[in-house]
């Protein structure tokens, strides 16, 4: 009755990304206001003075709420706090650390966002920006702290190196894809353990990477000096031009994705495979550039993980970034602006987690909260049926606007 | 069973659907509901079978209100339907597929096959259909799938039977078999809703007809009503279904095709041995029952098929083993059957759409970038030559009706410099007032002295455009002949009989 039309090769996992990356920008402030609130209750109930007022709850039930309210108070102005701006600091410098603590966070997030973002956008699942990042790393960290170079030219070389690297290390996933059609969720997944692997062996291994007077542990020299990312505020702040290349990388996916031809073939691919292909589009060759263009942008995030380091690296420098990514993209609805803004947002629970910590609150709350986004994001029944929201063919006025912000034109 | 709709009236956000309809369908009579493509038939017995949620009105059986709450309760109440696909699972028998959902069962729970088999014998005796109850549902011709399907409504004890587009994957001898069958139910008493936007097939075997457009009922009309009354009331307004073209004027041959074989999904000949040639300024009708090989033969000229064997020339260029991208690029235009599917990206805007074949150079694109202004410039002209109702051009395709879409389509193919056009079910699921637009455009292709192929399993689309007719019959071409061949001669051929 309803001609669902599947397209083979992206298949189901596509539609579901396609329903996902719909909901605009309305679903993801709602989302966000919706993690916020479970966060509260967190914070409530992990209130000791919530939980003793609430024994007497039914006799004076003023003292629970007020303890409530004060939790989440403190707890939220402690990520503030933690975040944006410290307005109990000594001085001006240490208030406004917080705020360059979340950019220096979230420049690895937004670039990777980026590359997770731009394969949904063609349709493909990339789990790998972990992989990518580590691969990347790897010959980032082999140009920072085994080839010489003059200053200037060795930082140019190191990035272009991580870019590369990312790049290559995704074509792979595109190339398996388009070849032998095997899943890019299966691949990239078993390519992050590779990935780890080489690294680790690289980083134990004197011949190779291990750094000169190391012991057993897997660990790297730090980059030669020639190579770091500079410093962006003086000594005083550990922000550093990762930050820099994350925006640069916004700028770039914007022109690719709603400017260049290229861009318009992967949204072609992304959202109607067959008709590409009877557009005359190569959609194999599409899948290969697309997953190498993902993992160029996860290379920015490499080159802000390995250059932008003082220390020797160890094999976790990806931390959690790799799936953090697949959560920005998911937030940032896949477009440039809303990457940007969603990689700002964990980049400021990942800077305030600690001064949550500080006040006796677990700083996992925030993992909480970033999930729950994600997952309001992800299950958009659930957040409709929550907010009594129209069902999804109605446009809002804001969401209406959003398309115009970050298409060219925009649809009515 | 006697059936009423009173004042059935169905909302989608601000579109109506359906708007106060009234039917009545008397006991052991064949009501046509006739209307246009999106004229809301479908809805209609999607709310008489459960399946939709009238906001208004009733649904009315032998004189008691219904409600239903899903297909099940229709079913229950004593409606059957026979989708436009059928709803049947390949690998089972027929017998099985019959039983499917309310098995009869043994001790232990075990299916009763042999009861199935004899329920299927038994209605399949009482009306003639001759299928056989142990024959696998893929091993069936069409027209035989069709009747397991009413087997399969009639088992359930159905009293008003809906057909829905009944006729579309059928010859016209199994069209003329299946009109039999309708009329050996009715007198057995069966309610028979007939959903169909053929003329010719209205006047044969309907007792009344209802025509809706818009939504609405236009009236009542009679089966011997003149078929230009009925397409008037379709319409609404007077149609010409007949195309005026010129005698053709023939040129060079423009696409010849010599031995082609494809080798299909499932690893058989579904294009055997084909040769034909198409000379400038006519038009090659390849006629034909859906899944005759007609689809494999089009995607293998525009090379979405690798063929296995033969050679494909475009004058006097070899196209044989060409990429999709060449076979563009040396001026195929190229209409696929299915729009939604091959022909557009239903999430780009009208402009979009217009610039999915030519991304990779003038006028589209500048160096790396999409050259917007002359996007904008070239969208408003073509929608504006080809006759595109959209509020504007960057409406999504998906938005659009299925005229509007296919207009978009042909403008997009016909809009380049063609050395070929291949246009393969150009009309399927247009509303009459595009259909005459899109076959005006084709003979203009065609006068305009370029080679033609229209693939269509609608006669009167292939005997109105048509200056020869290739009919395919199981991948192969059983003759090549005139336009004016009678429908007889090529319902026969369709069936696979050689002339």
């Amino acid at each position: 009755m309803s001609d669902t039309t599947e397209t083979p090769v992206a298949g189901r996992g596509a539609t579901v990304i396609r329903e996902i990356m719909s909901g605009g920008a309305t679903r993801a402030l709602l989302s966000v206001v919706a993690g916020f609130i479970i966060g509260a209750i967190f914070m409530v109930f992990s209130s000791e003075e919530f939980l003793a007022a609430a024994q007497y709850f039914t006799s004076r039930p003023t003292d629970a709420l007020g303890a409530a309210w004060t939790a989440i108070a403190e707890g939220y102005s402690a990520l503030f706090r933690g975040s944006i701006y410290n307005y109990n600091a000594d001085n001006f410098e240490a208030s406004i650390r917080p705020m360059t603590e979340t950019l220096r966070f979230a420049g690895p997030l937004i670039a990777s966002g980026l590359g997770v973002a731009l394969a949904f956008r063609v349709g493909l699942f990339n789990i790998g920006a972990s992989g990518q990042l580590l691969f990347g790393a790897l010959w980032a960290t082999w140009i920072s702290t085994r080839v010489e170079l003059p200053w200037g030219l060795h930082l140019v070389v190191a990035v272009l190196v991580a870019i590369l690297g990312a790049a290559a290390y995704g074509a792979i996933v595109g190339f398996l894809k388009a070849r032998t059609g095997a899943h890019e969720v299966i691949v990239t997944i078993m390519l992050n353990y590779i990935a780890a692997g080489i690294l680790t062996f690289f980083f134990r291994t004197p011949e190779l990477l291990r750094e000169v007077d190391g012991g057993g542990t897997p660990k790297s020299d730090a980059p030669a000096e020639t190579a770091q990312l500079p410093l962006l505020l003086g000594p005083e702040f550990t922000l550093h031009a990762g930050f820099i290349l994350a925006i640069v990388g916004v700028f770039v996916y914007w022109w690719l994705m709603e400017r260049s031809t290229l861009g318009f073939r992967f949204r072609m691919v992304g959202h109607n495979a067959d008709a590409a292909r009877t557009a005359g589009i190569n959609v194999e060759r599409m899948f290969v550039l697309a997953m190498a263009a993902s993992g160029a942008f996860v290379g920015l995030a490499a080159a802000n993980q390995a250059l932008g380091v003082r220390a020797g690296l160890t094999p976790d420098i990806d931390g959690s970034i790799g799936f953090d990514a697949i959560t920005v993209a998911l937030l940032g609805s896949s477009t440039a602006p809303g990457v940007l803004l969603a990689g700002l947002l964990f980049g400021a629970f990942k800077a305030g987690a600690p001064q949550m910590q500080v006040i006796g609150l677990a700083p996992e709350i925030t993992g909480v909260v970033q999930g729950f986004i994600v997952l309001f994001i992800a299950a958009p029944p659930l957040v409709r049926a929550i907010f009594r929201l129209p069902p999804p063919q109605k446009t809002t006025v804001i969401a209406d606007w959003w398309h115009k912000l970050t298409t060219r034109g925009g649809a009515k | 069973m006697k059936l009423e709709l009173r004042g059935i009236t169905k909302r989608f956000g601000a579109l109506v659907a359906n708007d106060h309809i009234d039917l009545v369908v008397n006991s052991g009579e064949i009501h046509a509901l006739l209307g246009e493509n999106g004229a809301g038939k479908s809805t209609l017995m999607n709310v008489l079978y459960g399946l939709y949620t009238a906001e208004e009105g009733d649904i009315v059986l032998d004189g008691v209100v219904q409600k239903f709450k899903g297909p099940g309760d229709a079913m229950a109440a004593g409606i059957g339907m026979v989708h436009q696909h059928f709803m049947l699972i390949p690998v089972f028998t027929v017998a099985e597929n019959v039983v499917l959902g309310h098995e009869p069962t043994g001790i232990l729970d075990t299916l009763d096959l042999d009861a199935a088999r004899k329920l299927v014998r038994e209605i399949s005796d009482r009306f003639g259909f001759e299928i056989d109850p142990d024959a696998l549902i893929e091993d069936l011709p069409v027209g035989a799938q069709q009747r397991v399907e009413i087997i399969k409504a009639l088992a359930r004890d159905a009293k008003v039977l809906v057909l829905d587009e009944p006729t579309a994957v059928l010859t016209p001898q199994e069209t003329d078999e299946l009109m039999g069958i309708m009329k050996g139910l009715a007198k057995a008493g069966t309610s028979i809703v007939f959903i169909t936007h053929k003329l010719r097939e209205v006047q044969a075997v309907a007792d009344r007809i209802t025509v809706i457009r818009l939504g609405a009922v236009v009236g009542e009309a009679k089966p011997s009503d003149s078929a230009a009354t009925l397409a008037t009331m379709m319409v609404g307004r007077a149609v010409d279904l007949s195309v005026t073209k010129s005698a053709p004027k023939r040129g060079d041959a423009g696409l010849s095709v010599a031995g082609l074989t494809v080798i299909g999904d499932r690893n058989n000949k579904v294009v055997d041995d084909v040769s034909f040639e198409v000379h400038a300024g006519e038009v090659l009708a390849i006629a034909g029952v859906q899944g005759n090989g007609q689809t494999e033969l089009a995607e293998a000229l525009v090379g979405l098929r690798t063929p296995s064997a033969g050679a494909i020339h475009l004058g006097s260029m070899d196209i044989t083993h060409s990429s999709v991208r060449q076979v563009i690029d040396a001026g195929v235009g190229y209409i696929p059957e299915d729009r939604s599917k091959d022909g557009l990206v239903g999430d780009f805007t009208i402009a979009e759409n217009l610039m999915i074949n030519r991304s990779y150079g003038p006028p589209f694109a500048k160096g790396l970038n999409i050259d917007f202004a002359n996007r904008e410039r070239i969208a408003a002209e073509l929608i504006k030559e080809y006759d595109v109702r959209t509020p504007s051009q960057v409406t999504l395709a998906k938005k659009l009706s299925g005229g509007n879409q296919q207009k978009v389509v042909v403008a997009r193919e016909l809009s380049r410099d063609l050395n070929l056009l291949i246009a393969s079910q150009p009309t399927r699921g247009v509303d009459v007032g595009s259909i005459e637009f899109i076959h005006e455009r084709i003979v203009a292709t065609r006068d305009a002295g370029k080679p033609v192929v229209i693939i269509s399993t609608e006669l009167d689309e292939v005997t109105s455009l048509a200056d020869r007719i290739a009919v395919m019959y199981r991948g192969r071409i059983v003759g090549i002949v005139d336009a004016k061949t009678s429908r007889e001669t090529l319902g026969r051929m369709m069936a696979g009989a050689t002339v």
